[in-house]
């Protein structure tokens, strides 16, 4: 367990607003160009970073977030690249996070990637497809490097199942606002807010709802009820829509801008 | 998780107070086979399995859903399908004495549609009106779209667009039964792309759609539910094959896609530590090219499509693309019980190169009247070589997994099969 995430949030809430978490693969359009749209993130007021791990087969993904990791790996972005862009991030400013499906990490060697994620300086990983049933290593090599075990619950997820995924869960509870996967989308899901109030008996962790969020509008009805706002897909489209870099870092900026003006209660 | 260990085939046993289910190789606790199996999904999936072990569970109690089950076996499918006996192939096959089993002579013309009419009455007991199913060689697609057709269920079938193109027939056997065919062109355009996008729907859709996986692979209790309908298979073989020769066979064949068919032959001989099983991959262009789909010989474990398995990957764990004159066989994983097999040795698995099939295609076609499907042909060639190690005193069981119809394309480029002597094909005919 790792302190970072709690600071984050707690500096959130004495703020009266809600945490802005952001997603972006790393290598995404190239690993230099990927470490200068997070980091123009943190400028923005993002207070914390999801740096995905491109992988093969995104099943949990849509077409936005599936081309840019397509786009990463034929780059070449491996997992070493994923950690050296971690490195480089501002973890001064912002909590800094890995989403990746299981296979990578499990390939890495669990301790050997929790202990290099801490070394580069980051706090926590989301895991989207590894069940508490299977997480016993991935449990203990975290907790010895105090890295953040962050799992989702969605709102198909009976009560039962919450207890079982907070009771593996640190730093904050990842709850999915919606049934399918990423992707902008009109409005956020109906089921998102019964979802955090169901979850928020069931855990004093901070709850974070991401999925189909994108605008600043929908994140101020998402700092409504929960404690921090993830937005991925709608960063992704920014840049796939900018004709070159600098256009991308504008967009960019643009859209963290608004979002952190959204979060504000 | 409860866990009722009901397959006919396997053993009970009561461990200190924990339900476990052995058979001679394997022991199954939740789900796993050994370090292998599990549940490697998305949250939001978590409760549609749940719903899916339990309707299993409670299906597979309940006299009216086994006598449903046997019912369409008998006079939909056309269960029990016959043992042949090979004598003029076996004469390719160190004279063993060879039978095959005709899972090509069930409706539909494989082995698929003995999982799909299962799930599809668990489909409708589930309360659901719409199948979805991911197909590679087709026949699981074709399957699927004919069990939605005979119960009233809508049908979507997701594809790889390469594979929409090699088994065309089946694209448009299944659009005929009423079903929507979805032409998937991610990654590598195979089996494992039309997988990712299946999941991608089912996870949007589960409320009124239940995702019909097609083979012995996927999150639990897939594996389970699919050998479960498979298992009629070796149950089938055994006692056919103790009526021909008063004995059990020295060896058990199948070809290893996902495994399905492999997994309901071997089952039914799981217990009988004489009778070898042994299942062929697909080695492509030969496994030391990179372009195969050798699992066992080059794939190493890890999680892929929601359970632990042997996968082709890279040393960071991406998956390799795999290749594959078969369709069917061209998948960079396989089925969990099949990789913990491996390890404990109770299986045997090789690969088997796309050229060694196709000469088994036609050696088949030849010698017995039948053209077996591509797949089927590896599981051929295995029994060649089974045969010739085993000598002419042993008896073999092929499972003949399916009929060739689809194939008649790709066989007609790769033999170079043309218009037939004495008759001009005019263009467009
Ligand atoms: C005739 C036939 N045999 C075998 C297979 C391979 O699947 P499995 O390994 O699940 O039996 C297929 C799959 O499409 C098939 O159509």
């Amino acid at each position: 367990m790792s302190r970072r995430l709690a600071e984050i949030f707690s500096r959130a809430k004495s703020n009266n607003r809600a945490a802005l978490i952001g997603y972006l693969p790393a290598g995404y359009p190239t690993a230099a160009a990927s470490v200068e749209l997070m980091n123009t993130m943190v400028d923005a007021g993002v207070d914390a970073i999801e740096v995905g791990l491109p992988y093969s087969d995104p099943l949990m993904d849509g077409a936005d977030i599936q081309f840019a990791v397509a786009a990463a790996l034929a780059g070449g972005t491996t997992t070493d690249v994923v950690l050296d862009v971690v490195s480089r991030l501002d973890g001064e400013r912002a909590a800094l996070l890995v989403m990746s499906y299981w296979n990578p990490i499990e390939r890495y060697g669990v301790a050997r990637f929790a202990a290099r994620l801490a070394a580069a300086g980051g706090s926590g990983v989301i895991t989207p497809d590894l069940t508490p049933e299977e997480a016993g290593p991935w449990s203990a090599a975290t907790l010895a490097h105090e890295v953040d075990t962050i799992f989702l619950v969605a709102p198909s997820s009976t009560d039962e199942r919450i207890k079982a995924v907070v009771a593996k869960a640190s730093g904050f509870v990842y709850a999915a606002s919606t049934m399918g996967v990423t992707g902008a989308r009109r409005q956020v899901g109906a089921g998102a807010e019964p979802l955090v109030t169901r979850a928020r008996r069931l855990t004093d962790l901070p709850i974070a709802v991401g999925l189909g969020v994108s605008t600043g509008a929908q994140a101020r009805e998402v700092a409504g009820y929960a404690d921090g706002v993830i937005v991925g897909s709608a960063f992704v489209r920014c840049i796939r829509a900018a004709p070159d870099l600098s256009a991308a870092i504008a967009a960019v900026r643009g859209l963290a801008g608004e979002l952190a003006e959204g979060v504000r209660r | 998780m409860i866990w009722l260990p009901l397959v006919r085939t396997q053993r009970c046993e009561i461990v200190e107070g924990e339900q476990k289910l052995t058979t001679a190789g394997s022991t199954v606790t939740a789900g796993h086979f050994g370090p292998y199996g599990g549940r490697f999904v998305p949250e939001a999936l978590t409760a549609a399995l749940d719903e899916l072990d339990s309707a299993f569970r409670s299906a597979i109690m309940d006299p009216s859903f086994m006598t449903r089950l046997a019912a369409l076996e008998r006079s939909y499918t056309g269960r029990p399908s016959p043992l042949t006996r090979a004598e003029r192939f076996a004469e390719h096959c160190g004279g063993a004495r060879i039978y095959l089993k005709r899972e090509d002579l069930n409706h539909t013309g494989s082995h698929k549609i003995n999982n799909a009419i299962g799930q599809a009455l668990l489909t409708q007991r589930m309360g659901k009106s719409r199948m979805i199913a991911e197909t590679g060689a087709g026949q699981h697609g074709v399957a699927t779209a004919t069990a939605a057709a005979l119960l009233g269920l809508e049908c979507t079938v997701f594809m790889g667009e390469e594979d929409t193109l090699r088994q065309a027939l089946n694209v448009v056997r299944m659009q005929l039964l009423g079903a929507e065919v979805i032409s998937v062109t991610a990654g590598s355009r195979t089996l494992k792309d039309a997988i990712n996008e299946a999941m991608r729907d089912w996870v949007a859709s589960v409320d009124r759609t239940h995702y019909v996986l097609g083979t012995v692979t996927g999150p639990a209790p897939f594996p389970e539910i699919v050998r479960y309908f498979q298992a009629v298979v070796g149950r089938e073989a055994r006692e056919q094959i103790k009526l021909a020769e008063g004995r059990l066979p020295d060896a058990v064949v199948a070809c290893v896609g996902g495994g399905s068919n492999a997994i309901g032959l071997f089952s039914g001989f799981m217990d009988d530590a004489d009778v070898q099983l042994r299942g062929y991959e697909a080695g492509g262009d030969g496994v030391e090219t990179g372009r195969h789909a050798a699992r066992f010989a080059a794939g190493s474990p890890g999680v892929l499509h929601g359970a632990r398995t042997y996968v082709m990957q890279d040393e960071w764990g991406q998956t390799i693309a795999s290749h594959s004159i078969s369709a069917g066989l061209d998948y960079p994983g396989v089925g969990p019980e099949h990789s913990w097999l491996h390890d404990t040795g109770r299986a045997k698995y090789e690969p088997i190169n796309d050229d060694e099939a196709m000469a088994a295609l036609a050696l088949l076609s030849r010698t017995e009247g039948i053209i077996p499907a591509i797949e089927t042909a590896h599981a051929l060639a295995g029994a060649m070589r089974v045969g010739r190690e085993l000598g002419p005193t042993a008896v073999i069981i092929v499972n003949l997994s399916g009929r060739g119809d689809k194939d008649v394309a790709t066989a007609a480029r790769w033999f170079g099969i043309g218009a037939p002597a004495g008759i001009e094909m005019a263009e467009g005919r």
